[in-house]
């Protein structure tokens, strides 16, 4: 028995064609998982207790259409195992391969019907006749020759038991799946006849060109074995079509070269083959100069119709075609597929020059993979949302483009000279229109396509969501968190174009066990030691509230980097991403911030035009004055109100005899702590009138072009900062500082004795932090640093009698669990915000990490940690 | 905390018959929310004083969830007034100390109990919103009011007084009513919502205030103010936030604030038609989606849905969305709509769900038309464009209506200082001219055209109190 190969797409709905009884289940069990298998049975059992029941019929196959839709929607191959023998439920299945993109394939199992009778007659729950299986079976062999018709694009036809028995099914790659081969590429935008300019990329990318003895370039070839990627639309308008098509065929049939179709040569190859098509947009000058090329010619009509629409690239992770694809198309096939890929979408408008307005696809996608496509001219190549359009309007006097991947670095060659006029004028590179925000770069032969990749989508940040960072692989947000951060990001914080990070919370140490405190710099140290830790620097916590500050050189780079939400030239905002102060008072304290930085060389130094920097600012009554008012100086009033005169009764009392001795000396006490509690939030408020009063301690730079600097040690930054309190010492706070090294006893006694000082002066505490910032340990990241709270001020946190014996006692059980997870996940998305920040991400995928601290921050934890 | 009772009757001492606390001895007795004290300062046959001190164990309030369990203003749990100011505790510990006194039995002088008698009782921190409020309450009664305001930090006089008073009420009553009055009226001054004690309150108020309340000139304001330490407490993923920052839960809070509605009722009646500002804008908003023809309709910023159901009482709109930044507000509209038992042809018109109108949300593309009904002004001016962005540009509906107030207009309200916004949230104001400008550049960018349509009176000379724009889209062939 010879066995028979059936060639199945990788992703493909296979649709089995067989009447009762003809083996499917079977032959489905045999060459496909389980999983993969959808059968109309199973289904009828489902909603209906009964696989047989066939009045359940219409709900089975609604459930069954609904799991094949998931499945092929999550790119997983399925089958569909049921009779299928009409053709409205065949129909129905290649309409739903249709819906998702992928290749409709029909297995008939053609079985003689005795042998179909004679096995349902042994299954009892099969109880119907002979004749039923002898109309499927007329029904399936009137249907058969109709299959390619139908849609399907693979009909496997097996005839008799032995054929299906033989039958063995392989999966094919898709055409459009090269992820095995991973470059390194150079992308070229859309060439349109310009052979000169092409050669001059070519040679400047590094390629040898390879002549023909008519000296026409027939190939190129790397010496490190790049490969070129042309985009499409190599052909019409330019001077010298077959010369650009000689080239690039070279390249291709040397395997030098891989190349997508663009609508030039889908128009070009229809013209070819005597089709009527309009010779328009320069397909005339193409015709023309190919007209004498008969052996060009010749070669061309394979060439063009074996181009493959679009080509995902290594591992996935490269996405190119001549119009660009959203992500639902990558890897798929179908008409419409190719479609987009070739002409990309259109909103069904026109513009004021009747031409079509195209879909912005590019500012809502959304997909991991980097798209890189061209077709409609740009004057610079930008980066929306990891796509790259390379079509800089070569033939229209622009430039020729390609980008290097994965380097992502672009290499341009200026057109020699405008080849052909544009239907409209061909944009120069606009200067911000300024009110906006965004430049709006009209496109050729497109209608205005309006250039907002700052749009960000409620599916961004919206429901149950998973963010992958690369420090603490999967953080998951809760629906219900990140509905309450939704609500302050849209109504209270700062714009998200200003807004790449927020402070993570920080985690107190691990609780004391000394009898007088809550807190002692001894855990910070132990804690730091046991993760390996041994130097480190113990920062002054500065009474008042955290704040990140970016600032900008000037407007322009303001604008250029950020669109200048409120023509501003930095922001200023809290933990929660509000503003601290209003524009006016935000712009003022930011140009001082900018004009220290630039006197203290900051810009120059980081080589940026901004700066984003972790700070402290001063005082708390800055911000809190409400909660200080309404929380702490009411407490304070209610105690000095009552104590003094509960005091006083207890002192009549004892005078006349009462014992009240115990009680007495409790109360004087509680006078005592009050008293104590109102001047420990004394000490957080003074007068500020504007800015006078107030001040910005700085502790890090967090980030600046291209660059995010968690891995430089606390020194450096500190250093930094140093020089800003230099730069301007009314503006800029220092911030004190102790290394200790923590495997020295001597040092961490010194350590504790600084804490001691700290705090003896009424200051709020210390933060301990690893000396060298960024620390991975053998669990994962280490606490980017560790709070040790002095007595006093924990006094307005616990409550003015928390010194007391019997209360420490109690609050020493206090669950640190989940505050240290907290700090630690958030810390591991704002590292993700400044890394993507200084990979140049899209503007989403870093609100994407700020918006999940947000989240994070609305979980319920005690907040006296 | 603590008060004192105090009287001047012939043979005073008796006091501690009627209280049935012996005036020799100190007696403390475990109450629910920490330990409760009698003692006299001083007894002597002219003049006896009484004392309660209660002393509250904080940590045990949080720790034994005596109090609000995990849930409440959390960092308020162990910083608080309640260990300091006469409060709902303290109204609880005198209902477990003086039990029998507060029902006025006294088997060992009956006569005594059911006399009135000179009675001075000090509270010497009892948070008030002020004296006014507090003689309202007591003067009624038959109390002579005394009140010392508690400066909020003598060393910041710039803060001015506490919400504390230190009151003395004199007056010739029975004692039991004296307590009972204490008992209803001190949880009732207390504004605070942090605390509450069972609930079953309505009950213990029918009973303590028999004979007395049902009189009272300010009985409906006692029962509400009484009851609403019942409110839902729970501590919204919000209010954590607001935590974060050190801010007031209300500060992040507030979408459900009632501020401009109260502040525009005060406009001078309209002397043919006295219809509030807000149904006339809500009228307005119809007729303009009316004259549209729209059949599918969003309320961007729905709030708690008052447009929503005369959307809905309305056949012509078959399909209305209803959206809001706020999960809160939702909530309230699902409430009071009654989502859960609408009529399923009507439910079935209506969709509700959170969204922002910062951001682009598929969801809102392809209406017919669109709300912004007092929506803008509650957006910082940088956003705009945002907006502009996700609701003209991306949602794109083909009719939109905006309406915010016209500032001009503010000088009418004779309630308004001079100055102040409508809102405690509006972060502008625009006028006219303003509205107009931010409103034509917004059209022209997005292909609509636009038309102005003033809401109540247009006043000659400060125009309209509301001012309403019409986008329509513009069709291209």
């Amino acid at each position: 028995m010879t066995s028979r190969e059936l060639t199945v797409p990788a992703l493909s709905l296979v649709v089995l064609v067989g009447v009762s009884g003809s083996g499917k289940s079977t032959f489905a069990r045999t060459h496909f998982r389980s999983t993969e298998v959808l059968s109309s049975d199973y289904f009828r059992g489902l909603v209906a207790d009964d696989e047989n029941d066939q009045a359940a019929s219409g709900d089975a196959f609604d459930v069954l259409h609904y799991v094949a839709g998931k499945r092929l929607a999550a790119g997983r191959l399925t089958v569909v195992d049921a009779t299928n023998v009409q053709p409205g439920s065949r129909k129905a299945l290649v309409e739903l391969a249709k819906q998702h993109d992928v290749l409709p394939v029909a297995i008939v199992l053609d079985v003689p019907e005795a042998v179909c009778v004679a096995r349902n007659a042994t299954r009892p729950d099969r109880d119907f006749g002979a004749h039923v299986v002898r109309r499927q079976r007329d029904q399936m062999r009137r249907g058969l020759r109709n299959l390619q018709r139908e849609g399907f694009r693979t009909v496997h036809v097996l005839r008799g038991e032995e054929d299906v028995a033989a039958a063995t099914i392989t999966r094919t790659r898709l055409f459009n799946d090269l992820r095995d081969e991973t470059g390194p590429f150079d992308v070229i935008g859309d060439v349109h006849g310009c052979r000169a300019e092409l050669e001059t990329l070519l040679a400047r990318l590094g390629y040898e060109l390879r002549r023909d003895e008519l000296g026409r370039a027939v190939g190129a070839h790397h010496p490190d074995g790049r490969r070129a990627v042309l985009l499409g639309d190599l052909v019409d308008r330019g001077p010298d079509t077959p010369g650009v098509l000689r080239l690039a065929m070279g390249m291709v049939a040397d395997g030098d070269a891989l190349c997508v179709p663009g609508n030039h040569e889908n128009k070009l190859l229809r013209a070819l083959r005597g089709r009527n098509v309009q010779v328009t947009h320069g397909l005339a000058e193409s015709l023309a100069q190919l007209a004498d090329e008969l052996e060009l010619r010749e070669q061309l009509v394979p060439f063009l119709d074996g181009l493959v629409s679009h080509y995902v690239l290594d591992g996935g992770r490269l996405v190119v075609s001549h119009a660009g694809v959203v992500e639902k198309y990558q890897g798929r096939a179908s008409a419409r597929v190719r479609d987009f890929c070739l002409y990309g979408q259109t909103t069904g408008e026109t513009d004021e020059y009747g031409l079509p307005v195209r879909y912005p696809w590019a500012e809502e996608y959304r997909g991991s993979a980097m798209v890189l496509y061209g077709h409609t001219p740009t004057p610079e190549p930008e980066w929306i949302n990891n796509t790259m359009c390379l079509d800089t309007g070569c033939v229209f006097g622009g430039s020729l483009t390609a980008l290097r991947y994965p380097e992502k670095e672009l290499v341009q060659v200026p057109a020699e000279r405008v080849y052909y006029e544009p239907a409209r004028p061909f944009p120069v590179a606009q200067p911000d229109d300024g009110v906006r925000g965004h430049g709006v770069a009209g496109t050729i032969g497109s209608g205005p396509a309006r250039r907002d990749p700052e749009v960000l989508d409620l599916t961004d940040v919206l429901g149950t969501r998973v963010v992958e960072t690369a420090y603490q692989r999967r953080i998951s947000v809760r629906e219900e968190n990140a509905a309450a951060a939704l609500e302050v990001m849209s109504r209270f914080a700062t714009d998200p174009r200003w807004l790449m990070y927020l402070p993570p919370t920080m985690a107190p140490v691990a609780t004391s066990a000394r009898p007088d405190v809550l807190e002692h710099p001894e855990q910070a140290f132990e804690s730091y030691r046991a993760d390996g830790v041994d130097r480190v620097v113990c920062e002054e916590k500065h009474m008042g509230s955290r704040a990140v500050v970016l600032v900008c050189r000037d407007l322009d780079a303001a604008r250029a980097r950020f669109g200048a939400p409120g023509e501003a030239l930095g922001a200023v905002w809290t933990r929660t991403g509000r503003p601290f102060f209003d524009a006016p008072l935000t712009a003022a304290l930011v140009e001082r911030v900018r004009d220290a930085a630039e006197k203290s060389g900051l810009f120059d130094e980081l080589g940026s035009s901004w700066l984003l920097l972790d700070a402290e600012l001063l005082p708390w009554s800055a911000k809190a004055e409400q909660l200080l008012r309404d929380q702490y100086a009411a407490v304070g009033a209610a105690a000095r109100a009552s104590l003094p005169v509960a005091v006083e009764a207890l002192e009549r009392a004892e005078a006349s005899g009462l014992d009240v001795s115990a009680l007495l000396a409790r109360t004087r006490a509680r006078s005592a702590n009050a008293d104590a509690f109102s001047e420990a939030y004394r000490r957080y408020c003074w007068e500020t009138d504007g800015l006078d009063g107030v001040r910005l301690a700085p502790f890090q730079v967090l980030a600046s072009e291209g660059s995010a600097h968690h891995t430089r040690p606390h020194d450096w930054h500190l250093g930094l900062a140093d020089r800003l309190v230099e730069a301007d010492p009314g503006t800029f706070a220092p911030t004190r500082r102790l290394a200790v090294d923590t495997t020295d006893p001597t040092s961490v006694a010194a350590g504790v004795a600084w804490w001691e000082e700290l705090t003896a002066a009424g200051g709020e505490g210390m933060v301990v932090k690893p000396a060298v910032n960024l620390v991975r340990g053998r669990r994962g990241l280490v606490q980017p640093g560790l709070k040790v709270r002095g007595r006093e001020y924990l006094r307005i946190i616990y409550g003015p009698d928390y010194t007391e014996p019997a209360n420490l006692e109690r609050l020493r059980k206090r669950g640190l669990g989940h505050k240290r997870s907290m700090a630690l996940r958030e810390y591991a998305l704002g590292l993700e915000a400044l890394d993507r920040v200084a990979r140049g991400e899209p503007l989403w995928r870093v609100h994407e990490c700020v918006f999940a601290v947000l989240a994070l921050e609305s979980e319920p934890v005690d907040p006296r940690l | 905390m603590m008060l004192t009772i105090t009287t001047t009757m012939p043979t005073a001492t008796d006091l501690g018959y009627l209280l049935h606390k012996h005036p020799g001895r100190v007696q403390s007795f475990d109450v629910s929310v920490g330990t409760a004290h009698v003692f006299y300062p001083e007894a002597t046959d002219q003049r006896t004083t009484a004392a309660l001190l209660l002393e509250v164990d904080p940590v045990a309030l949080v720790r034994d969830r005596k109090g609000p369990s995990g849930e409440g203003f959390a960092l308020g749990q162990y910083v608080n007034d309640r260990p300091y100011a006469a409060s709902s505790m303290l109204g609880v510990a005198m209902k477990d100390v003086f039990r029998t006194a507060l029902a006025g039995t006294c088997t060992a002088r009956p006569e005594l109990a059911a006399t009135a008698i000179p009675l001075e009782v000090r509270v010497p921190a009892l948070p008030a919103q002020g004296d006014a409020v507090v003689r309202m309450l007591f003067e009624p009664l038959g109390w002579s009011v005394s009140t010392e305001s508690v400066p909020l930090d003598p060393t910041v006089p710039a803060w001015g007084d506490s919400r504390y008073l230190d009151v003395t009420l004199t007056g010739e009553l029975r004692l039991a009513d004296a307590l009972n009055h204490l008992y209803v009226l001190l949880p009732v001054l207390d504004g605070s919502k942090h605390y509450w004690v069972s609930t079953d309150e309505v009950d213990k108020l029918v009973r303590a205030g028999e004979g007395w309340l049902g009189t009272h000139p300010e009985k409906a304001f006692i029962a509400r103010r009484y009851l609403a330490h019942q409110r839902e407490l729970t501590r919204s993923a919000l209010a954590r936030l607001a935590e974060v920052d050190d801010a007031v839960p209300e500060a992040l809070d507030n979408a459900l604030e009632p501020g401009a509605i109260e502040v525009e009722a005060t406009a001078p009646e309209m002397p043919d038609r006295p219809i509030p500002l807000h149904e006339l804008r809500r009228g307005a908003v119809l007729a303009a989606l009316r004259a549209s023809g729209a059949r599918t309709v969003a309320d961007l910023g729905c709030g708690e849905g008052v447009l929503v159901r005369d959307l809905l009482a309305d056949r012509q709109f078959e399909s209305v969305v209803a959206t809001d930044v706020s999960a809160r507000a939702l909530q309230y509209l699902a409430r009071k709509l009654r989502l859960d038992r609408m009529p399923e042809h009507q439910r079935a018109r209506l969709q509700v769900f959170q969204s922002s109108v910062t951001y682009r949300d598929d969801r809102l593309a392809g209406l017919d038309a669109a709300v912004l009904m007092e929506v803008i002004e509650h957006i910082d001016p940088p956003r705009l464009p945002a907006v502009e962005r996700a609701v003209l540009g991306h949602a794109a509906p083909g009719t939109v209506v905006v309406t915010t107030p016209n500032v001009e207009h503010n000088v009418r309200f004779e309630t308004l200082p001079e100055g102040t916004r409508r809102h405690r949230d509006h972060r502008f104001e625009w006028t006219r001219a303003e509205f107009q400008a931010w409103a034509t550049a917004a059209a022209a960018l997005y292909g609509y055209t636009v038309r102005f349509l003033p809401v109540g009176t247009d006043d000659p000379e400060v125009g309209p109190p509301t001012q309403m724009a019409i986008f329509d889209k513009v069709v291209t062939a």
